[in-house]
């Protein structure tokens, strides 16, 4: 029958709009207003998800966010997210809904069969089981996911869009009840930006459920609606519903994540984002954020039926569901009498067990006047049903509250509301480094003391009453306006008047006993979602895990996604009994974010597919396109790699590329290398200062090239600075190094020498650098600028300014390739104009465009280091066999103390030297190491590794260079070279240059 | 010699913009852009400025003044960037150097190394708020605002122009596609 | 995530900020003159003091500017931040709370 369970009227639902929604295939009808979890009810669907460890059945616990049980799938293909909360999902027409952990049907799971076999399955049995042998453990990982894993995410990808947002507030309220509304009424008053926040559809909290509640004589949630009509109205007031406050970070760092379009089901359209991640800095915080019902654990608590009495009510008075007929409500307090009144209201037959011994007040005695049967100083000790309760076995309880007497009697019921009493909900205050102190008369953890500025308020302070929050709500709201300087002068409001029932005296039972000792038979599960029983707990205790800390690991406790919402305090304190210690002598671990599950749509935002990185572009870029460049990531830089023509691969390429070059000319984009403006008298004392040589001499036009060291004496970057006028200097670095040089130059400037006339400044982007390379590269470039090219007019190591195609530029006559070179600077709006110039000009001469890897091939040829390649952060300028560029004489430089400390001035360190195979084909892996003598297997003794390794169709060979120990003094050796795969190369250690060693190409052909 | 054309490319050439009205994204074009560094204690410095542009230095933090052809914008305690319009900032550069002679500073053109692009409408904040960790409440950061801060991976220097709100951002040329259609990404739900 | 106060800039996210480590380690005017280890204790060694040490940060992502913060590393409050040059604050009496 459909919606069987459906109460005639009343509830938040919209009985005008009927939905229809599928679970596990099925269809169901609901109303909007329902989650899924209240439609399921309204249905008599009780049976919602299997387990995670034993596979057992189980129902809806809750109506909240700390649903430990009903997990379900909700979507399918693209759209699938796994592991919800049915409590949590709004409904909507043709919403799709799936279980999970259960194969193959929800009804009959064959991992069932570890419910029989749980005596084999106890805590920490994993750990035991897989541990041995070790070699296994990544392969037993696999498997005891797939059985015991939860949902599946989808594997295609996500159709939807998400987002984050940055905001600042000088008041955030966590929570939106009465205690939540209240704070903000007072905040919002002061005319301070505040921002509430609440995760559910609607605001008002407990409000929404507690029927009869009244606040100055109406009923509460008219109080409600004319708060938030009043906020509403308030410029600087934001109100988030559908919003979950995740994260309580340092310096009041708040994120939440918004809910925008969850509710209304799959999106034609993905341009309004689904969900939007907030990240909120407030200067003050109000914690509103309620509190959890803890369930009774007794024997076998777990059956699908047995819920939190609060949960029941809920159902009953928000949703229009009333669970079940037959419900037996089982607490050690009165607020779930409330529950019991509100089922038997609508219908319901209700009987109580109650494990006090003289239960009394109001609500007792109301119940007693309806004749609801109340059975005190009773437990329930076991139940029946499989897939959905049949019924419950009681006793009475003895004196202590530790065991059981008298005769075992059944109650037939379909539910069960228990109620253990209430926990604050103090997990954003506990992330926030909050200490919390236990409350011996609430037998609950109270937030005591913060470091960052905060108010908990209502149920979360342990303040219970509805008075209570409305009155903490208000005077928080104004304080931490005031605190934000806002509302001066301004006092608190009277609180409304909410009178309510006195409440008696709890009898608080850690766990119910049973007619037979712990886990023999029934489980008494205190952690849901991971199947952690009190046995378990008792078995940590004997296996010495006594520390919260332990405890929670080798039980999983709250560890599933809910994070031991409904668990925590009930597994410490039970632990406090068994060690005889009081509750805060065990201790409470930490709560972590999320407060509750986050999708990674939402953290990402706007950062995915072409957003996730940003892909730096040069201003040729469109002609490397053009040209069809591979591109290689240097940073976050795309630069050219190579330039295949059809038919070639990597290696055809770069061989042609690195012949075309030596041959003729080639053209490469050097765009990219850092760029450093430096202007100032002590630019030069700067520049001694960074550069192992001496700058003081370089006239006006003059280029020169140096190592940076830093202080310890390690090369970190090279290039070439340029002297362009006096007092103003040109510097470049490598790619990569760019930003490193330009913060260490900062540095020194601004926190050592803050005195010295000197100023530095990127201008890295500000030049397009078309590079030409090869013996005919003057014959390409005279055809463009109005300047004499020959090798007197122009000499190596010179600048030139002059116009080029038309434009201005900077012409620097440097090379690292050994060819005659021309690096031409042009401000980057002409980069592209100039590039394609020289194309068109050097078409005659079948100019080559090459990439980064043949500038690695050419390079290497010579012997030219890449810093950041062959050096490693552990390299000396000695080491590099550069002591030339070391100045002996011109005082103190930064690194320079460091190459006389005894381990930098060891001669046999590892040295930069040039590595030969004996088979001219073979080309040695980056990384490989060269070893003294080789041996079956490792150890062997290592004499250093390969750098650079290329094959060079300059030499007609492969060449490499290496950091080899002692390399200086080997030269002429043979060493072995062993490889993955087993093999191993014979190899002789030589001078690293390889190419034109007496550098007769420098000026390459003249004009 | 050979003489073509000269084109002039800019990274945010030939980019589509947001659909919709509630936010718009231009080009500002090739404006002339020129970083001066030195010390706004030293008189002499000040003054050099004053006379090459018209425009006195800001000295308030997150501040700009604006004259008849140059506008000047504090990025730092000791450095201010200088806007022209198009094709000024060579004869700026060289002005300035010139007048400051030998008074400790530093004159650099960047023109080329930031593109400018305009982000306005009612939106416009919004957008701004999804990348960039500032707080932008029209209380906090206004018309008359500058500042260097970050959008997403870029680093970006900002300028608000009036309470529409209007947003001038500069960011490093090779930034500015990834930073183009990030603005454009985010506009979306705006419409 | 912190809020820091730029001296020049005002309070700002922590993402626009670099932290360069303790600060006040002036470079020893003659290097030549020091003991290879003295030299060291200069190049390698740092307290990573647990409660308020004196900090470099620079604010990259906004005026570029380099400044000295005393914080306390336990709780990762700030006491005061403050400007090269400018004498350090002194460390307040909770010290070791």
């Amino acid at each position: 029958m459909s919606q069987s369970n459906r109460i005639k009227t009343g509830g938040r639902i919209d009985r005008n709009k009927p939905v229809s929604f599928t679970f596990d295939g099925k269809t169901f009808q609901g109303f909007e207003g329902d989650t899924l979890a209240s439609a399921l009810l309204a249905n008599n669907v009780h049976l919602m998800g299997r387990s995670f460890k034993y596979h057992r059945p189980r129902g809806v616990l809750s109506a909240g966010s700390e649903e430990p049980n009903a997990i379900v799938t909700i979507g399918s293909g693209k759209r699938s997210d796994p592991n919800t909360r049915a409590t949590v999902v709004e409904m909507f027409d043709g919403l799709e809904a799936s279980s999970q952990n259960c194969w193959p049907s929800l009804n009959f799971d064959i991992g069932g069969i570890n419910n029989k076999l749980s005596r084999f399955f106890p805590a920490g049995f994993y750990y035991k089981t897989f541990m041995w042998p070790k070699s296994m453990w990544m392969k037993y990982e696999e498997i005891i996911r797939a059985s015991a894993g939860m949902g599946v995410a989808p594997e295609e990808g996500d159709p939807d869009t998400y987002a984050v947002k940055h905001e600042y507030c000088d008041v955030l309220i966590a929570g939106g009840g009465p205690a939540g509304l209240s704070a903000a009424l007072t905040a919002g008053r002061t005319g301070a930006r505040v921002i509430l926040i609440d995760e559910q559809n609607e605001f008002g909290g407990s409000l929404l459920s507690d029927h009869g509640a009244e606040i100055d004589g109406k009923p509460a949630m008219d109080w409600v609606d004319a708060a938030l009509a009043e906020l509403k109205e308030m410029e600087e007031v934001t109100i988030l519903n559908r919003t979950a406050v995740i994260g309580y970070f340092d310096h009041n760092f708040i994120t939440a994540m918004e809910k925008i379009t969850d509710h209304l089901g799959p999106q034609d359209s993905n341009d309004t984002p689904r969900q939007r991640f907030w990240k909120i800095r407030a200067k003050q915080v109000v914690l509103a954020s309620g509190s959890f019902e803890r369930p009774m654990l007794f024997g076998d608590n777990d059956r699908p039926g047995v819920m939190l009495a609060s949960a029941v009510r809920t159902y009953i008075n928000r949703y229009g569901v009333l669970p079940g007929k037959d419900m037996v409500v089982f607490t050690n307090n009165d607020s779930a009498y409330k529950t019991a009144l509100d089922a038997f209201a609508n219908g319901g037959r209700v009987e109580i067990v109650d494990t006090r011994v003289d239960p009394k007040g109001p609500l007792v005695e109301q119940a007693r006047s309806l004749d609801i049967t109340i059975h005190t100083n009773a437990a329930i000790v076991g139940t029946k049903g499989y897939r959905r309760l049949k019924g419950v076995e009681v006793m009475e309880l003895n004196e202590a509250g530790d065991g059981v007497k008298g005769t075992k009697f059944h109650i037939g019921c379909d539910v069960v509301a228990m109620s253990s009493g209430w926990n604050p909900a103090v997990n954003l205050f506990s992330q926030a480094r909050g200490k919390l102190r236990y409350d011996e008369e609430l037998t609950s953890f109270v937030p005591d003391h913060c470091q960052w500025d905060n108010y908990s308020v209502g149920s979360c302070n342990g303040t219970f009453t509805l008075e209570g929050a409305l009155s903490e709500g208000l005077e928080a709201g104004l304080k931490a306006a005031q605190a934000a300087g806002f509302g001066e002068g301004q006092s608190v409001p009277a609180t409304p008047s909410a009178p309510e029932v006195e409440h008696g005296d709890m009898r608080t039972l850690w766990y119910i006993p049973m007619d037979r000792p712990l886990a023999r038979g029934k489980k008494h599960f205190h952690e849901f979602q991971n199947d952690s029983t009190v046995a378990d707990i008792h078995l940590a205790a004997r296996e010495g895990y006594i520390s919260v800390e332990h405890l929670k690991r080798y039980t999983t406790t709250g560890m599933g996604t809910d994070q031991g919402k409904t668990s925590n305090v009930n597994a410490i304190a039970i632990m406090a009994q068994i060690r005889g210690v009081s509750i805060p002598q065990v201790g409470t671990t930490t709560f972590r974010p999320p407060f509750v599950p986050v999708t990674f749509g939402a953290i990402a935002g706007h950062d995915v597919e072409d957003l996730f990185l940003q892909a730096r572009k040069t201003p040729m870029h469109s002609a490397h396109d053009r040209n069809g460049a591979i591109y290689e990531d240097v940073g976050d830089w795309k630069r050219p790699y190579y330039f295949p023509k059809a038919g070639e691969d990597m290696h055809a390429a770069v061989q042609r590329e690195c012949k075309a070059v030596r041959d003729s000319v080639g053209i490469m984009d050097g765009s990219t290398l850092g760029k450093l403006d430096i202007q100032g008298k002590d630019a030069s004392r700067l520049l001694n200062l960074l550069y192992t040589n001496a700058w003081s001499k370089l006239a006006p036009g003059k280029c020169r090239y140096g190592l940076m060291c830093n202080e310890h004496g390690m090369v970190f970057d090279d290039g070439v600075t340029t002297c362009i006028g006096e007092n103003h200097y040109h510097m470049t670095t490598t790619t990569g190094g760019a930003g490193r040089v330009a913060n260490w130059i900062e540095e020194w400037i601004q926190t050592e020498y803050p005195d010295w006339d000197v100023y530095a400044t990127s201008v890295t982007e500000q030049w397009a650098v078309s590079i030409l390379n090869g013996p005919k590269s003057r014959k390409v470039l005279e055809k463009l600028v109005d300047i004499d090219l020959s090798a007197e007019a122009f000499p190596f190591m010179a600048m030139k300014e002059c116009h080029i195609a038309g434009v201005p530029a900077r012409i620097y006559r440097i090379s690292f390739t050994g060819e005659l070179s021309y690096e031409i600077n042009v401000p980057a709006r002409y980069g592209l104009h100039v590039w394609d110039a020289l194309l068109e000009a050097g078409e005659e001469f079948d100019i080559c465009q090459y990439g980064t890897e043949t500038m690695h091939v050419l390079r290497a040829e010579k012997g030219f280091i890449i810093a950041g390649q062959d050096t490693d952060g552990s390299v000396t300028p000695m080491d590099l066999d550069m002591d030339w560029i070391v100045s002996k004489k011109k005082g103190d430089f930064l690194g320079r103390r460091s190459f006389t400390r005894t381990d930098t001035a060891r001669t046999d360190r590892k040295q930069l030297v040039g590595v030969l195979t004996e088979d001219p084909n073979v080309v040695l892996m980056e990384g490989a190491h060269l070893v003294r003598e080789l041996k079956d297997k490792p150890p062997m003794d290592m004499l250093g590794h390969v750098t650079s390794s290329y094959m060079s169709p300059n030499c007609g060979r492969s060449i490499a260079m290496a950091l080899i120990r002692d390399g200086k003094n080997l030269k002429g050796q043979s060493f072995m070279v062993p490889t993955m795969s087993g093999k191993a190369h014979k190899v002789t250690i030589t001078d690293p240059i390889f190419f034109d060693k007496e550098n007769k190409r420098i000026d390459g052909e003249p004009s | 010699m050979v003489e073509t054309a000269i084109k002039k490319v800019s990274p945010l050439d030939g980019l589509a913009g947001p659909v919709g009205g509630n936010v718009k994204l231009t080009s500002n074009g090739f404006v002339g852009k020129v970083i001066i560094r030195g010390d706004s204690d030293n008189k002499d410095f000040v003054m050099a400025v004053k006379d090459v542009t018209g425009v006195e230095i800001p000295t308030t933090a997150l501040t700009f003044n604006e004259g008849e052809t140059y506008s000047i914008y504090w990025m730092g305690p000791d450095e201010w960037m200088i806007m022209t319009p198009e094709d000024g900032e060579v004869a700026l550069e060289t002005a300035l150097r010139e007048k400051l002679g030998e008074t400790p500073s530093q004159v650099v053109n960047v023109s080329d190394y930031y593109a400018s692009m305009r982000l306005s409408g009612p939106a416009a904040r919004e957008v701004l708020k999804k990348g960039s960790p500032l707080d932008l409440h029209p209380s906090k950061f206004k018309a008359g605002n500058c500042t260097g801060t970050r959008f997403a991976h870029a680093t970006i220097f900002m300028v608000q122009r009036d309470e529409e709100p209007t947003y001038d951002i500069n960011v490093r040329i090779s930034f500015a596609e990834y930073l183009w259609n990030y603005f454009v990404e985010a506009s979306r739900e705006f419409g | 995530m912190l809020v820091i106060k730029c001296p020049f800039c005002g309070e700002r996210d922590q993402t626009e900020f670099t932290c360069h480590g303790e600060a006040h380690i002036a470079r020893p005017e003659n290097p030549d003159e020091l003991t290879d280890e003295q030299w060291g204790d200069y190049i390698f060694f740092r307290q990573n003091i647990k409660g308020y040490q004196y900090e470099r940060w620079s604010h990259d992502h906004g005026c570029g500017r380099w400044f000295n913060a005393l914080r306390n590393s336990v709780t990762d409050q700030f006491v005061d931040t403050y400007k090269i040059g400018e004498e350090k604050p002194a460390i307040p009496s909770d010290e070791g709370k």
